[in-house]
């Protein structure tokens, strides 16, 4: 790679040895990826739960606060994806005390590099959206794809070692979505049938996730009847970035960079046509067999402010009678609150979390603390996660979720 | 002996494990025993300890950038990876932990390597993958 005098020098070591060991992983990254130098970013985004990081991760990471303040801060504005837990509500989780201890070393340690502790999936809802042509370091993969296809941002997936670098030298490597030659289509998704549960449009992330592969495919879509709203894109592009590993996606006539499909068509781009039996056979591929289950999950990502909204309208005179978790951000707690969702939710049953993530946050002792295994939610990127976890996901709309809930766990009539 | 676009890490040898499916540690892993826990996966239920993973493409979320680094301090971990796509998590994860990855091929590496199969695994120069048994 190509470096300036300035990357050199940091290289050197002459800004303290965090930012020479920043760089020379961002070196290795970006030789990998064929980055013929850096670019400058204008902010960060860290995901870093203690369950990703370990004991050794958290320990790794303790042993660079001790470096006096001007080596170990971050240069530009560097904000944190969910954490591990709610510590207001640990205790109903039924989470450990070492997971909350770690939980608190890690905190310690990103407040110490100058990290915000935004602890959020939703920053390009509530913190700051980043603009058309804006190059960033985004950790998380919603909030990359959403950044990406709806801003016009770009970023490339930055996993949390990466995006602490990126805060730190305040750049990265330049391959992959910072380049125009990476944004164009390479899969043409004609749709016949327009999503209109949130669910939906995960489900029809999904699909698109898994006709496109890998990091490197870019879909466009074509045949939606109308322009999603944020909270529609957010859960489409979730389940994209979550089932294909896409960081890219157009949707012709309404994101910003495919006004035209000729703005992004490649010659080698080809067509696959996605429909109603589609989307109803990849919700029901989760369904099946599955009569009841034990708990009921919004998260992932975490809950907007109009979708605390919904939730409290559907569970008015209803009463969850099994547990029925809504997680949302710090940014929207407060108003939550302020507004009497949270008091309406938690008045019906439910329990609403906030800075966290369900699957970032210990999902596989939390369901065995709980006894929890089948488990109900809207999020169609919360259905792929938890599998792994021992966890048997159905995927079902916002409202059956809380009818489900209401009726002791039981599906359907 | 198939040649790779990109590795880093050291030589090693193990036993392949192949399929022609993805790769995420958070997704598909149980990180704590050793296997592929995620029931939709091909290598479902099996072990991954000490073996070289052949898979299709890198999937999944950024948590696996920590997740290798972790595994690695544990002991619980794959000899390396060998990939059809990379993405740049497994990359980044792979540079924190120093383990050995290979990716980009100019055929199926799923189909080219057996199940089962002692095979050498060189991110240096040229880096490649060849069955030695």
């Amino acid at each position: 790679m190509n470096l300036t005098d300035e990357e050199q020098a940091m290289r050197a070591g002459a800004f303290g040895p965090l930012r020479q060991w920043a760089i020379e992983h961002q070196i290795k990254v970006g030789s990998y990826l064929g980055a013929a130098d850096f670019v400058p970013v204008s902010q960060a985004h860290i995901m870093a739960d203690t369950e990703s990081l370990g004991e050794a991760g958290v320990a790794w990471l303790e042993g660079w606060t001790r470096l006096p303040p001007d080596q170990r801060r971050v240069r530009i504005p560097t904000i944190s994806d969910p954490r591990g837990t709610d510590f207001a509500a640990a205790a109903r989780l039924k989470q450990q005390p070492w997971m909350l201890e770690r939980e608190q070393r890690a905190i310690a340690v990103f407040e110490a590099l100058g990290v915000l502790m935004t602890d959020t999936c939703i920053n390009y809802q509530t913190i700051m959206p980043p603009v058309r042509g804006e190059h960033v370091a985004y950790g998380d993969t919603g909030v990359v794809i959403y950044s990406n296809s709806v801003c016009g941002a770009r970023s490339n997936f930055e996993g949390g070692p990466s995006a602490l670098g990126a805060g730190l030298t305040g750049r990265t490597p330049r391959y992959g979505f910072h380049l125009d030659a990476h944004r164009r289509a390479t899969l043409l998704v004609r749709v016949g049938f327009s999503p209109r549960e949130l669910d939906e449009w995960g489900a029809l992330g999904g699909i698109v996730g898994r006709l496109a592969g890998d990091y490197w495919q870019v879909p466009a879509v074509v045949g939606v009847d109308r322009v999603p709203t944020s909270d529609e894109m957010k859960h489409f592009g979730a389940a994209l970035a979550s089932y294909g590993s896409v960081a890219l996606f157009h949707m012709v006539g309404i994101t910003p960079e495919a006004q035209r499909l000729e703005d992004v068509a490649s010659p080698t781009m080809h067509t696959r046509d996605v429909g109603e039996a589609d989307i109803r056979a990849f919700q029901q591929s989760y369904t099946r067999d599955i009569g009841a289950v034990d708990v009921v999950v919004f998260s992932a990502p975490q809950l907007s402010l109009i979708e605390m909204r919904q939730l409290a309208d559907l569970l008015d005179g209803r009463h969850a009678t099994i547990p029925l978790l809504a997680v949302t951000s710090p940014q929207v707690k407060p108003d939550a609150d302020r507004l009497g969702l949270t008091a309406r939710i938690e008045a019906a049953g439910g329990t609403v979390l906030a800075g966290m993530c369900f699957y970032q946050s210990y999902a596989r002792e939390v369901r065995e603390a709980n006894g929890w295994q089948r488990l109900a939610t809207n999020s169609a990127k919360l259905t792929n996660i938890l599998g792994g976890y021992g966890y048997r996901p159905v995927l079902m709309s916002m409202a059956v979720c809380v009818e489900t809930a209401c009726a002791g766990g039981r599906i359907g009539p | 002996m198939h040649y790779a676009r990109a590795g880093m890490g050291r030589l090693v040898r193990g036993q392949a494990l192949v399929a022609k499916d993805g790769f995420s540690a958070r997704y598909d892993l149980d990180r704590v025993r050793g296997v592929f826990s995620r029931p939709e996966h091909k290598l479902a239920g099996q072990s991954f300890l000490g073996r070289v993973l052949v898979l299709d493409a890198a999937k999944g979320g950024v948590a696996t950038a920590w997740m290798l680094h972790e595994m690695t301090a544990r002991g619980i971990m794959p000899a390396a990876l060998v990939l059809n796509a990379v993405n740049p998590i497994m990359v980044q994860g792979a540079a924190l932990a120093d383990f050995t990855m290979i990716s980009g091929f100019d055929l199926d590496i799923t189909a080219a390597i057996p199940d089962g199969a002692l095979v050498e695994v060189d991110p240096g120069e040229r880096p490649c993958i060849r069955v030695l048994a």
